[in-house]
């Protein structure tokens, strides 16, 4: 199959091309943030660090670490790097984990990220002949402004639909014959399963690819997708803080994501000690900003877990390929002491043949911990017999204990019962009160 | 003849029957029979009713999981000891009763039980020939159609 590139010659430098203009860029983005951000000046001073000391990546260990309390304690401008006269745009987290980051654009950041945006759609097949659904939130999330954008430098007619009102974002995909879907994994699942009853076969769309990311999800949920539209659902990832989605995206190998490499550096380190890790193992993505004017950041902690691959990948590109997240530490619960994410609780439900709607309660009764898990039965599991029910639960409930090693409490519910997200999906409800 | 019987699953929260029971209700579905299985979680409501692909209809156009099968149909005389001899006819055909349930007969004149078997053949052949009346669908509907 011939590979596309939205930016050939970047997308396939050669590795040590690459490396000497990550070198340029990182000197020029130090000394920018030393000399703009008094925070970062601080930061680097106490460390006893100075730009002078930045000669290439090699030194990059050198930096210190920033991480969203840095973000919020700098709360709104401490961190901005230009003349707010010369930003052109914010955007904002959600503030679900506490308070909101405020990021700022110039016009040039704008244009980089869009950049990236328009990579990974191209990555995905994705030409002017495109028809290109958002249905990615719009406003301060970053998810419909950006691939919004990437959608206009690719050229594709652009469906700025937004998140919700199913109903009409189906009738916009049939009437607008809609060639590939942007949106949450969640949402895309849940579209699928609106497309059924509205008794749409996987055929009678003309998508041909999604692109979903802005949540955690699993390979097994990407096959469930992929089946129920009828498309190749691709990943792609970023946060706000380092611009939004296009900070990494995966190409047909479906192996993994490219960061955009030419724009944020990525490392991988021990979330207990910072350090530095070697390619391959598991630990806290960090990355560094290489071409930002107004809201750059150096050595900035994701709290996402995942491993990074550096083996060349067949599709040409040469920059190095993110695995997907397990999840956002934030998403890492600790229930009797065991590590746990709740898509692996979402591996184990569709390799048992369940659909992805579930809800995982966690709480604390005679100070142990329980796991509740609310997973939805389809109308042809459904039986008769309590004992044929209850069976499935156990079964599930040993399947779940497989894998995390603790034992959950399985509850099959009817269809439906459980909300379904049309943005991210709130599948986990810690009771426990542990802090007052 | 087996008797088409309606399962729904009904979740263990407030409101959860009577959302059921007021959308037959709504669609003119007369009940002749039910019996409910219930856990902690949730429960399994069992019909025989008057329409049961109308009803079923129904139910599963609101997102209700619904299963329709077949479950046998006797009728037993009203004397002691009748119900015991039945169960042990199937008892001695290696049988195994998922569950049943009682309800009256429309002429008045026993009850019907509805049994849950594995082989309603086999279960409907061994009663018959140990003296019982199967009964079919217009049994229990009796005159009121």
């Amino acid at each position: 199959m011939e590979q596309r590139y939205f930016n050939k010659e970047i997308e396939t430098m050669p590795r040590d091309e690459l490396t000497a203009l990550q070198s340029e860029k990182l000197k020029k983005q130090v000394r920018h943030v030393y000399d703009s951000v008094p925070y970062y000046r601080a930061l680097m001073d106490e460390k006893g660090v100075t730009p002078g000391d930045i000669n290439g990546i090699d030194d990059l260990y050198k930096l210190p670490f920033i991480s969203k309390s840095d973000l919020r304690e700098t709360y709104p401008y401490g961190m901005l790097a230009v003349p707010l006269s010369d930003c052109v745009r914010i955007q904002s987290t959600s503030g679900t984990t506490g308070k909101r980051v405020i990021a700022y654009y110039t016009q040039h950041d704008i244009d980089i990220w869009e950049e990236c945006c328009a990579r990974a759609i191209v990555a995905a097949g994705g030409t002017k002949d495109d028809v290109v659904q958002v249905c990615y939130g719009y406003g301060l999330f970053t998810g419909g402004p950006g691939i919004n954008g990437g959608s206009h430098k690719v050229g594709s007619l652009t469906l700025p639909m937004s998140s919700g009102n199913t109903d009409r974002q189906i009738q916009f995909m049939m009437d607008l014959k809609a060639t590939i879907l942007c949106c949450t994994p969640s949402y895309a699942a849940y579209i699928g399963e609106s497309l059924k009853e509205k008794g749409y076969s996987p055929d009678d769309n003309s998508l041909k690819a999604g692109i979903f990311g802005a949540e955690p999800w699993t390979e097994e949920m990407r096959r469930d997708i992929e089946k129920s539209l009828g498309i190749k659902a691709y990943d792609i990832y970023g946060l706000t803080e380092t611009s939004g989605p296009g900070v990494a995206f995966e190409c047909s190998e479906q192996k993994g994501m490219h960061i955009n490499e030419d724009h944020f550096l990525a490392e991988i380190i021990d979330p207990d000690t910072g350090e530095v890790l070697p390619d391959g193992e598991k630990g806290e993505l960090v990355f560094t900003s290489l071409d930002k004017e107004a809201f750059p950041l150096l050595r900035y902690r994701t709290r996402d877990i995942c491993v990074l691959d550096r083996t060349p990948c067949s599709c040409g590109r040469t920059h190095v390929r993110m695995a997907k997240p397990m999840g956002r530490s934030d998403d890492m619960l600790i229930i009797r002491g065991v590590n746990v994410f709740p898509s692996q609780i979402e591996t184990v439900l569709i390799n048992e043949g369940y659909a992805p709607n579930y809800r995982i309660e966690v709480d604390r009764v005679n100070n142990s911990d329980t796991l509740d898990v609310y997973v939805e039965l389809s109308p042809d599991q459904f039986t008769d017999t309590v004992g044929a029910i209850t069976a499935m639960e156990k079964k599930l409930s040993a399947a779940i204990t497989g894998i995390l090693g603790i034992h959950p409490a399985v509850h099959l519910v009817a269809p439906k019962s459980i909300e379904r997200s049309e943005g991210k999906a709130k599948r986990v409800v810690d009771k426990r009160k542990l802090h007052d | 003849m087996a008797i088409k019987q309606l399962s729904v699953f009904v979740e263990n929260k407030r409101g959860g029957l009577v959302a059921i029971t007021d959308l037959l209700a709504g669609h003119g579905i007369d009940m002749s029979a039910l019996s409910i299985a219930d856990t902690k979680d949730f429960g399994i409501l069992r019909l025989i009713v008057n329409d049961t692909e109308k009803a079923k209809a129904a139910l599963t156009a609101n997102g209700i999981l619904v299963k329709v099968n077949e479950v046998v149909g006797i009728e037993i005389p009203d004397k002691p000891g009748e119900l015991s001899r039945a169960l042990s006819v199937l008892d001695a055909e290696g049988i195994n009763v998922e569950y049943l349930y009682a309800f009256i007969s429309a002429s008045g004149t026993g009850a019907y039980v509805a049994i849950r078997v594995e082989d309603n053949v086999a279960a409907e052949s061994a009663l018959t020939s140990a003296g019982f009346r199967t009964i079919t669908e217009k049994d229990v509907r009796g005159s009121k159609d």
